[in-house]
């Protein structure tokens, strides 16, 4: 229902209703004349790599896009996009975080955001810059001065109980993927819990539960962030 | 101290210096830092060089914002003389001139013979930049970023405190304590070694610390150099292209 409609004659400027799915018309919007930047974060191992590895494939015709990497595995998940030729290598950055990948996200911007202008002073066009963050816990979100909008990837061989758990992560961020569903029957995870909790726990935040084996192409999220590419203003 | 000098001595300043380690992911790597006793030896050894430079020219950059400090105040570091200006009458044109930070920038440059280092030094000053600007707008920065974009962090340092009206030896003692606790905390890091041990080795080297805010303020603009902290650094940035590193520098 929406907040001007909502059965005794007048409208509320705020709405208080928990399934209104409005788009929130108060969210900062992404400063004009620069990319966009979507950060995706997650616990290690629950695919962050495979799904930007994803997203430069199936997103690199048709959009210019660049990539930063945090370690603690730089070198490792740089050298991976760079060797699956997802991406040349110019267009891949990697960022040390001094053992901090949470930190270098969020309380100290500064590697992160040198690398980004590094990829915007080298590509002046670039519409879409991803930062993978490093592995690290149900904590770390990105800073919104270091990003636009950002994905927080958890996988079902972590755990049924992980969306439950909470954490601004999961919380908070813009897009849960719930990510490996292929690998359910194998560790005996129940989808139904894991997309029942997320979905009660972050209210009208949208959830996505893929596969890459199934969906190499990462489809809905590539769609997902086609819409916040649309979302930005024209750059001036 | 000054809130200045607090704010930029603070490990949860913004600015970057959490992923450089000054040479101690290097040292750890070879085996010469292993536990705090050969820690403690560590951060003598770049205190008393790459530190005693830092201070330097932290000090020599901090001299005051005269749109925001009245120079004639007493006790005030305008009446000491610029080791790079004569005293010709031109001091108080010439400070925070562009070509007045460009003196500075090369004689640090001079001064640090690995580009490894030159670049460590200007990536913190570049990152350290952003935060300032936000907290302390001044056309001063604009002069010093005129000369390079990435201003070497002594400098940066001493331009904020020089804003803030914080005097040079709160500038020396900044940048010096930045020369060891950014290390130490890289220690506790990488070898997970005991931070209260390593918070006690800090403050151990406080009398070396005076001794070096003493020799920075008082020299013109110290000069000793520790060769093999100059190789390591060149040899952290070789080997990061063949294995990881956690740092940057």
């Amino acid at each position: 229902m929406n907040a001007d409609q909502h059965g005794h004659g007048h409208g509320h400027l705020i709405s208080f209703d928990p399934t209104e799915t409005d788009h929130d018309h108060h969210e900062a919007a992404p400063q004009s004349g620069r990319a966009v930047r979507i950060g995706i974060g997650g616990p290690v191992g629950s695919g962050k790599t495979a799904l930007v590895a994803a997203l430069a494939r199936s997103l690199g015709d048709r959009v210019r896009l660049a990539v930063v990497t945090n370690d603690i595995y730089t070198t490792e998940d740089a050298d991976f996009l760079r060797r699956n030729a997802v991406l040349p290598p110019e267009r891949v950055e990697a960022v040390q975080t001094g053992c901090c990948p949470h930190t270098a996200i969020r309380d100290d911007i500064t590697a992160n955001l040198d690398a980004i202008e590094t990829l915007e002073s080298r590509f002046g066009d670039l519409e879409l810059v991803l930062v993978e963050s490093g592995g690290d816990n149900l904590t770390a979100v990105f800073s919104r001065g270091l990003v636009d909008a950002q994905i927080f990837v958890v996988d079902v061989a972590g755990g049924d109980k992980v969306p439950r758990k909470g954490g601004p992560g999961v919380t908070t961020a813009d897009l849960l993927v719930i990510n490996k569903t292929d690998l359910a029957p194998l560790v005996g995870a129940d989808m139904d819990v894991m997309t029942g909790d997320a979905t009660r726990i972050r209210g009208a935040l949208p959830v996505i539960t893929q596969s890459l084996v199934e969906d190499p192409a990462a489809t809905e999220v590539g769609a997902w962030v086609l819409e916040q590419l649309a979302c930005a203003p024209v750059p001036s | 101290m000054g809130l200045a000098t607090l704010v930029l001595a603070d490990a949860r300043f913004p600015g970057g210096g959490h992923v450089h380690s000054g040479g101690l992911e290097e040292a750890v790597a070879r085996g010469l830092v292993s536990d705090v006793p050969s820690l403690e030896t560590f951060l003598l050894g770049r205190l008393r060089t790459s530190g005693v430079v830092a201070a330097g020219f932290a000090a020599a950059a901090a001299v005051p914002d005269a749109t925001a400090v009245s120079p004639t105040s007493d006790n005030h570091p305008l009446t000491r003389p610029s080791p790079l200006v004569s005293g010709d009458g031109r001091y108080s044109d010439h400070r925070h001139s562009q070509e007045w930070w460009a003196e500075l920038d090369a004689e640090l440059d001079a001064r640090t013979p690995s580009t490894a280092q030159r670049e460590a030094s200007r990536a913190q000053g570049r990152g350290t930049l952003r935060a300032v600007r936000a907290a302390w707008p001044s056309p001063v920065l604009d002069e010093l970023v005129a000369v390079n974009p990435r201003p070497h962090h002594p400098l940066l340092v001493g331009a904020v405190c020089g804003i803030a009206g914080e005097p040079p030896e709160e500038a020396a003692r900044c940048v010096a304590y930045l020369a060891v606790s950014g290390p130490a905390s890289a220690a506790v890091r990488l070898l997970g070694l005991d931070p209260f041990a390593v918070n006690a080795v800090l403050v151990r080297l406080g009398p070396v610390l005076d001794a070096v805010v003493e020799k920075a303020v008082t020299d013109h603009l110290p000069a000793p150099s520790a060769p093999v902290l100059d190789l390591m650094a060149q040899a952290h940035v070789h080997h990061h292209r063949e294995r990881v590193r956690l740092f940057v520098s």
